[in-house]
Parts: C-alpha cells; structure tokens; sequence
C-alpha cells in the first residue's frame, strides 16, 4: 500500500501538465495556416494554366519548396486537431470514436507525407 | 464514458431546433463545416502536386479535371471554403484575446466573415479571370 496522500499522487497529472497544448497547437497552426495559406492562394493563382514546365520549375525553388513544407506541416496538424474535436463531440460510440481519431491521424499522416515527398522529389530531381 | 442508457423521458434543454437562426450561430457551423470541406479538399492539393510530381501526363490530367467546368465549380467552393474558413479563424484569434465579445462587435465580426468571405472569393475568380482573359 502507498504512503502517499492522494494529492501527492496527481500533482503534476492535472490539466496543466498537457491540457491546453491541443488548444495551443490549434491556435499556433491557425495563425501560422493565415500566412503560408495566403502564399498557397497566391501561388496557384499565379500558376492556374501554366505549362508544366513552368509549375515544375517554379516548385522546385528552395523558398518555394520550403514555404510549402511548412504549410503542409502546419495545415495538416490543424485539420488532425479541429478534426479530433468534431469527432469527439459527435461520435459517442467508444470503438467508434477511437477508429475514427486513429483514421484522422493517419489520413492527416498520410496527406502530409504524400505531399512533402511529391514537393522533396521536384527539388532533389525527379 | 460508458453510454448512458435513457429508460425515462427527461426533458432536454432548448437546443439548435428551438432556436431562430442568429449570425454568429450560423457562423459558428459554417466555420466548422468549412474545416471539413478544407480537411477533404486538402487532398485537392495533394492530388495537384503529386500529379505534377509525377511528370507532364498526370500533370496535364490533373488539369484536365479541374478545368472542367465541375472541377472548376468545386475549386470556386473549395476557395470560398478555405476564405472563410481563414476569416473565420481570424474571428476566433480576436475572440480569443477576449475583445470584440460585446453583442454589436459579435455580429459585426460574424456579416464581415461572410460578406467578406463572398467578396474575396468573387474578387479572387475576378483577378484570374482578368489575368488570364477568361475562365
């Protein structure tokens, strides 16, 4: 049997050892989605209906490629955790609602990597 | 949490049916659905630099799909969605310093997240239609 009092044993346990750190990421990846969503917006208007030639080379430049990286970081981190968050308010079925936050994690996981290889194989030569 | 059996008719607090549609109440479900309209349309993106990736045949596929015109109207949505999906969040950065919670500045932030929403995304389809000489 344990000596420890029952405070001693949640010290440290409690909501601000990683409660508001889904809040924060959400906040941190919004505020960071307003500037590289901007620069996606801005990007595929300037390259709506260029030749592949000029997309694949316009890809390919390193402030390009790593602004991009960055937003397919940040957007798909966010979407995983608004997502997390309608699925636990709408899925009360336990089996159910752990699928479904395994599913989102790995469909955020698996856009993510697509994406940052696709845009990693235009820079390093494809 | 266990699921909670209901043998008894209990009554239920007032909710979404009950209710006259306000501003910030649609805005609040427009954000959310938006979220889900971005979260799949992020394969959009994905879709896009994979074909380029891939070379000039998937990448003349590719446009051959959004240039249809269905391809076209779920780009003019998807870009409306991912607007004011940002507007909409810009809302709740300023909410979230605890400024503009008065009733006034509510609704004046939630007309300006769907008007401006619409606004830009017309202006947006505008400046391409401009640039490119048509659609």
């Amino acid at each position: 049997m344990s000596m420890r009092t029952p405070l001693a044993k949640v010290r440290g346990l409690g909501s601000a050892k990683s409660g508001t750190e889904h809040f924060w990421l959400q906040r941190l990846t919004a505020v960071a989605n307003l500037f590289l969503v901007s620069f996606l917006i801005w990007l595929l208007f300037t390259l709506a209906g260029a030749d592949y030639d000029t997309v694949r080379r316009t890809l390919a430049k390193p402030y390009i490629a790593v602004l991009l990286v960055l937003l397919v970081l940040s957007a798909v981190t966010h979407m995983r955790l608004g997502m997390e968050t309608i699925i636990e308010d709408y899925v009360h079925s336990e089996w159910l609602k752990v699928a479904a936050l395994l599913l989102n994690t790995f469909f955020a996981i698996l856009v993510g990597i697509t994406c940052v290889f696709a845009v990693l194989k235009l820079s390093f030569g494809a | 949490m266990a699921e909670v059996r209901h043998t008894i008719e209990r009554p239920l607090s007032p909710h979404l049916g009950i209710y006259r549609p306000l501003i910030n109440m649609v805005m609040s479900i427009v954000h959310r659905i938006t979220g889900v309209a971005n979260y799949v349309g992020a394969l959009l993106i994905a879709a896009w630099l994979v074909a380029v990736a891939m070379g000039p045949d998937a990448y003349a596929t590719a446009n051959a799909v959004f240039g249809h015109p269905l391809g076209k109207l779920v780009l003019v949505g998807y870009s409306w969605s991912v607007i004011h999906h940002m507007l909409g969040g810009i809302r709740h950065l300023i909410w979230d310093t605890g400024r503009g919670l008065e009733i006034g500045a509510v609704n004046a932030l939630c007309w300006t997240t769907i008007l401006g929403s619409l606004a830009l995304t017309v202006a947006l389809w505008l400046a391409g239609i401009a640039a490119r000489g048509g659609l």
